[in-house]
């Protein structure tokens, strides 16, 4: 057993996790931050495109200084990740190709290029460890050396701690601040061009410029995360958050932060549960003997986290999620229900005619209007009570006044109207006429006082 | 991808690829060239059985992804094999358990391209279900489903790689075709898979392209839209389980897509887009494994989809119509024919006042400087004006023939005629006319020309006597 499983982290001792764990919080803090502008110009594959492309910036970089220097490595996938983006735009614009099968096109060449030229490195005895680059291995900036407890970590000098702070985490950070920088300098113009690009060059913002710019920024979180993370999270990340996010809120200051949110739960659930999960099952004895794994792959089980938390906020959001909006559509449909029933009643009422048995009404409806106190039930039959007639000749106002604009504004003929005025007199909407009869001749009902 | 350096698609080495120098040490980097005789083998499908069956199999893969991939493109839904691709991993994986828990070979190819099928479709189904019940975009839905998969597939994969009997190693180099060859039994059940898909398309080609070009339409004539498009998606799926092996999951996206795209710029027509886009499949297919069969260390893969990208480059830049080289071409034409017409009209105006006298330099310096033209436009404009017997210039002088007057009082006339228009039916003040005015006299046709007469001679104003309006040219 590794130390990193042996550690109880339900002691609250982060220990050798804390690394690892800190380095998924910066990289999906940065991924999920800058996200959110691509998820809004619906370019959220984008991520996905640079980070496959990124392979021949890589490999030709090392091949080129044959060292594996993290800064030439950084310069070599940046340009190429640029490079990627120009093509891309190239392809789309010079081409006249479709935006998703340009990025197909380039994204897949690069790679198949980056493919090809790894084993030709690997034929001229240059070993390229890109492995633990492309990989992510979070495990692997776990700390052996830390003080079994928090408390001992606090009681670390500041040089011993920073001592102690693997590259990749330093990397991280500086890129994360970087793009929090990004964001925050240029808040108004990355909104401005993600919601309207034709306004934002009419007021002199150029669109072209922001989105070179988040580009760029994009690559480098890309190339920076890459190798502690690896891809699929930063790709999962340019996205999963700013999607939940966009579920669960309608204005973006909102939306950026409850993405961060989702982004630092994410990579905390996701990464406990890839080291805690498998040690639990195979103690509850669930895992088949054949598995020795205590732990599984962390970048793997955060974007799987993110991807559950996508899910659940399009079920539960209160305001876009599936199950609201069932509820909202079958609320609608029970008013409508009890609209109907009023206005069937009334119906008869201006008629003088005897109400039709309760056993001919729909139930729910009767139960509801009751409860309301807009009808009362009799031995036989029901009848409206005074508000009940209120509220009925209110909607069928509505009703007629729709016929009658459907007859007089729209020119439909007059025994086209009723289904249409059927639906219509549900909505708040009333159409504004001194008609006093509807077009079939039946009298408006007055605006209560 | 995380994977990447593990998704190496594999090399198509088989018994047909023992004639090559492997590096024999880690300094060994010489490289041996086929010889011809080798190359004609190979090329001509003598090459050995193993290597045959491999080169058939990935051309008629090639045909497949070619023609499906019309259909997505004209879809607009070229990245939707990228999700489907990803989402395939956790399947694999999946599979790969259940059968080694149960006690069957694990790594059995049917097996894995079932499990492959059933994530894949699940993915797809994802795609469709965040599309239509979210307000999440195509492109966040496509991105999502792939990562999150893909992310599953990594965890499961991990899990696999400490199981004590399943070679976790074996697992993914398999996947990914790292070490494992392809035998010629894989080759034909992906031959087969290409085969079906290939028939299948032909046979709804119709049903597709209605589908592509005007869904709505297509759904009121009471088509099974939803239908039709799922069968499409699950011809996707079948090519992409069928090229995981061969290609790789990443690489299999390029043979979906390149082709259908280069295709398309060389033709409006669907059949034929069809049969171009599995022309330059197919030969992908042969040459990528063809190559890879004859060099060391050129991994299928990589090799069919550089090879289609060549081809892409080649479409893009010299395709007649929607070229690139084409387009500049039209439009330098066009911009020199405008350039031509402002000379020729410049030496109308002239010969109009002063008849028989040349155009002087000093006017001809004028108009250069007011169009700003350098010295190799107004070559080239010299040289549009002399090929097409409208002018020549000497000496400064510029002389035109009749034809060039007669262009140029055309070109005075239709300017005039716009003006004109404007003035009477567009409301536009005449001292705001000649900026956009400029723009259009060029290219008026000859239709246009008399519905201006007409509108112009109806309003009472005599067209063939045009008033100067404002600022003339």
């Amino acid at each position: 057993m590794t130390p990193l499983n042996t550690l109880a982290l339900i002691e609250f001792a982060p220990g050798p996790d804390l690394f690892p764990l800190l380095a998924a919080l910066l990289a999906t803090a940065t991924c999920g931050l800058l996200g959110n502008f691509l998820v809004l110009r619906q370019q959220s594959l984008m991520g996905d495109a640079i980070s496959h492309a990124v392979l021949p910036g890589l490999v030709i970089a090392f091949i080129i200084t044959s060292s594996r220097n993290p800064l030439l490595m950084f310069g070599g996938a940046a340009i190429a990740g640029l490079v990627t983006v120009v093509l891309i735009e190239a392809v789309k614009k010079l081409g006249r190709v479709e935006p998703g099968a340009a990025m197909g096109v380039v994204f897949s060449i690069m790679f198949a290029l980056g493919v090809l030229l790894i084993e030709q490195a690997a034929a001229r005895s240059v070993e390229l460890h890109a492995d633990c680059v492309l990989y992510g291995q979070l495990e692997t900036l776990a700390w052996f050396t830390a003080p079994p407890t928090l408390l001992g970590v606090f009681q670390l000098t500041p040089a011993e701690f920073f001592a102690a702070v693997p590259r990749q985490v330093w990397t991280l950070a500086v890129m994360a601040a970087l793009a929090l920088g990004f964001v925050l300098f240029f808040f108004k113009e990355l909104r401005i061009a993600a919601f309207d690009p034709g306004l934002a060059t009419a007021q002199g913002i150029s669109a072209g410029l922001m989105h070179y710019l988040l580009m760029a920024f994009v690559a480098a979180a890309t190339v920076a995360a890459f190798e502690a993370v690896g891809s699929i999270l930063v790709i999962a990340m340019l996205i999963a958050p700013a999607a939940t996010a966009r579920l669960l809120t309608d204005r973006l200051a909102p939306q950026i932060t409850v993405s961060l949110l989702a982004a630092a739960v994410a990579a905390t659930l996701g990464y406990l549960a890839a080291t805690t999960i498998p040690l639990q099952l195979h103690a509850l004895g669930v895992l088949p003997s054949v598995i020795n794994g205590n732990s599984v792959n962390a970048a793997g089980s955060i974007t799987v986290v993110a991807g559950l938390l996508v899910a659940a906020a399009a079920l539960l959001s209160p305001s876009h999620g599936l199950i609201a909006r069932s509820l909202r559509r079958k609320h609608l449909g029970r008013t409508a229900a009890v609209d109907d029933l009023l206005t069937t009643l009334y119906r008869f009422h201006e008629l003088n005619q005897p109400n039709p048995p309760a056993t001919d009404l729909p139930t729910p409806a009767l139960k509801t209007a009751t409860r309301n106190n807009w009808i009362e039930p009799t031995p036989n039959s029901v009848t409206l009570t005074d508000a009940g007639l209120v509220r009925a000749a209110a909607l069928l106002r509505k009703h007629r006044l729709w016929e009658d604009y459907l007859v007089t504004d729209a020119g439909l003929l007059p025994d086209h109207v009723h289904d249409a005025a059927e639906q219509f007199e549900h909505l708040r909407l009333e159409p504004t006429s001194s008609a006093t009869t509807d077009p079939h001749g039946k009298p408006i009902p007055q605006r209560p006082n | 991808m995380s994977f990447s350096l593990t998704t190496i698609p594999l090399t198509l080495a088989g018994p047909g690829h023992s004639h090559n120098h492997a590096p024999t040490s880690l300094t060994d980097t010489t490289d041996t060239w086929p010889t011809w005789s080798e190359t004609l083998n190979v090329l001509t499908l003598q090459a050995g059985y193993n290597t045959t069956t491999v080169l058939i199999s990935t051309t008629l893969l090639g045909v497949a992804a070619g023609i499906i991939g019309v259909f997505t493109l004209l879809r607009k839904r070229a990245l939707m094999s990228d999700a489907l691709a990803h989402a395939t991993l956790p399947g694999i994986a999946l599979a790969f358990l259940a059968a080694t828990l149960l006690d069957f070979n694990g790594r059995s190819l049917p097996v894995l391209l079932a499990g492959a099928t059933v994530t894949g479709v699940l993915g797809v189904l994802a795609v469709q279900w965040l599309l239509r019940h979210t307000r999440l975009r195509e492109d966040a839905a496509i991105g999502l489903v792939l990562s999150v998969f893909f992310g599953a597939g990594a965890v499961l994969l991990s899990l696999i790689q400490t199981m004590q009997t399943g070679n976790a190693a074996g697992l993914s180099s398999f996947i990914y075709g790292k070490t494992a060859t392809l035998s010629a039994d894989d080759a034909r059940l992906m031959a087969g898979i290409a085969v079906a898909a290939v028939i299948a398309a032909a046979l709804l080609l119709k049903e597709f392209s209605l589908v592509c070009f005007n869904d709505a339409f297509a759904k009121v004539d009471g088509w099974p839209v939803s239908v039709i498009d799922l069968l499409m998606m699950s011809l996707v799926v079948f090519v992409t389980v069928a090229g995981l092996q061969a290609v790789g999951l990443i690489l299999v996206i390029a043979m979906l897509i390149i082709p259908a795209v280069s295709a398309r710029f060389w033709t409006q027509r669907v059949v034929l887009l069809v049969v171009l886009a599995a022309a330059i499949g197919g030969l992908c297919g042969y040459l990528g494994s063809a190559i890879s069969a004859l060099l060391p260390r050129q991994p299928a893969g990589a090799v069919i989809v550089l090879t289609s990208g060549v081809i892409f480059l080649f479409s893009m830049l010299v395709a007649p119509s929607r070229g690139i080289l084409a387009a500049s071409l039209r439009r330098l034409r066009l911009n020199l024919g405008i350039a031509a017409d402002h000379l020729l009209e410049l030496a109308y105006l002239t010969y109009r006042d002063r008849p028989g006298g040349p155009v002087h330099a000093d006017a001809i310096d004028q108009l250069k400087r007011k169009r700003g033209w350098g010295p190799l436009v107004s070559l080239l404009v010299n040289l549009h004006i002399k090929q097409r017997g409208l002018g020549r210039s000497s000496d400064g002088y510029f002389v035109p023939t009749a034809a060039g007057l007669e262009r140029g009082r055309q070109v005075c006339r239709n300017h005039r005629l716009w003006e004109q228009y404007l003035v009477s039916y567009a409301d536009i003040a005449p001292s705001h006319l000649d900026w956009t005015v400029d723009q259009v006299e060029h290219v008026l046709s000859g239709e246009i020309v008399l519905e201006l007469e007409a509108a112009l001679e109806t309003n009472g104003i005599d067209p063939h006597k045009p008033k100067a309006a404002g600022v003339s040219a």
